[in-house]
């Protein structure tokens, strides 16, 4: 019978409090690094720890790795896609006004 | 009618009763929702993205004004709210797997304390908001940002007028995600409800799965709200 999908085949719990572990480790190192000088480099390792958690949570926590469907990528890579053209070309706009 | 009650027999021998007409079989019946909640998911990234786009425009814009109108924010609460959600995406996961291997008692458990700890991190937000009240830091008549000086700039002092910004795009984007909070409550008590009463099975648990996507969605979008509203300029 096709009852379980393919990831409750084994048990994903080690998985899931590998994440959750972490997801907290990566909070700390957030605020930690928050607290340090990095000059420009600030709000980048901000914005990538926070994208390495989402793509935890993304992955693990909602399934997408071992979805048995590619429609559901697609439509995670879709709205990825559309958000970097919304945040790109608005910024090709304004970072380029020399003028105003 | 004998003519129907025949065609029943037959159709309960070939169907799951958990399968629903139009679909071939349960894996595409859970696919087919998953990916409906998915694409619901991929507008609300533009939703949210609207706003993120209008912060990244104006913190690159009022630069400093907006580091000196974000140390003004709580970062013990705002850290202490982001574990309460990654705890709350635990739980949620957790009720998933529950509902997959038929677990009834850590299903009920795990949807109770998913609403717990979403009560608590609303309570904590509560808490914050109250504390900008209490400043005067609430974008309006009253608000008021004299005389806060400029992280990395000694002797100058923010635009009052810049940091009201920051803090309008701080209400608007906590207190949407706060909306989002509540729904997602709403959805909870609704599966907690169902579960009490026996509804879901392994075989059919599409409401957990979809519901769980739905959390851990919020959960990202605080993911990001914290270090873009919380962290930025916190060095000394």
């Amino acid at each position: 019978m096709l009852i379980m999908s393919d990831h409750s085949k084994s048990s994903p719990l080690p998985t899931y409090f590998a994440v959750f572990i972490a997801l907290l480790i990566g909070t700390g190192l957030t605020v930690y690094a928050s607290g340090l000088d990095l000059g420009p480099f600030n709000a980048p390792i901000a914005l990538a720890i926070a994208s390495i958690k989402a793509t935890l949570v993304a992955l693990f926590f909602m399934h997408i790795k071992g979805a048995s469907e590619k429609l559901t990528k697609l439509v995670v890579i879709a709205a990825l896609f559309f958000l970097l053209l919304l945040l790109g070309l608005t910024m090709t706009d304004y970072a380029t006004r020399a003028w105003s | 009618m004998p003519d129907s009650s025949t065609a029943t027999g037959l159709h309960t021998e070939a169907h799951n009763p958990a399968l629903l007409h139009h679909f071939a079989e349960p894996q595409q019946q859970r696919d087919a929702a998953s990916l409906g909640m998915w694409v619901f998911l991929a507008t609300e990234v533009m939703f949210f993205g609207g706003l993120f786009c209008a912060y990244l425009v104006y913190r690159l814009k009022y630069f400093g004004d907006f580091g000196a109108a974000s140390k003004t924010l709580n970062v013990t609460l705002g850290a202490t709210n982001t574990a309460v959600l990654i705890c709350s995406s635990l739980t949620v996961v957790l009720a998933v797997w529950a509902a997959q291997s038929a677990r009834r008692t850590l299903l009920i458990g795990s949807l109770g304390i998913t609403m717990i700890l979403g009560l608590v991190f609303l309570g904590i937000k509560g808490v914050e908001y109250n504390d900008k009240f209490v400043e005067h830091h609430v974008p309006g008549a009253s608000f008021s940002f004299e005389k806060v000086p400029t992280p990395g700039h000694p002797g100058q002092y923010a635009d009052p007028h810049h940091a009201q910004l920051f803090f309008s795009l701080y209400f608007v984007m906590t207190g949407l995600h706060a909306l989002h909070m509540i729904i997602g409550l709403g959805i909870f008590l609704w599966l907690l409800i169902m579960a009490c009463k026996g509804r879901f099975t392994p075989e059919w648990h599409t409401p957990v799965e979809i519901g769980g996507l739905y959390w851990h969605f919020v959960d990202i979008i605080w993911i990001y709200l914290f270090p873009l509203l919380y962290l930025i300029d916190r060095h000394p």
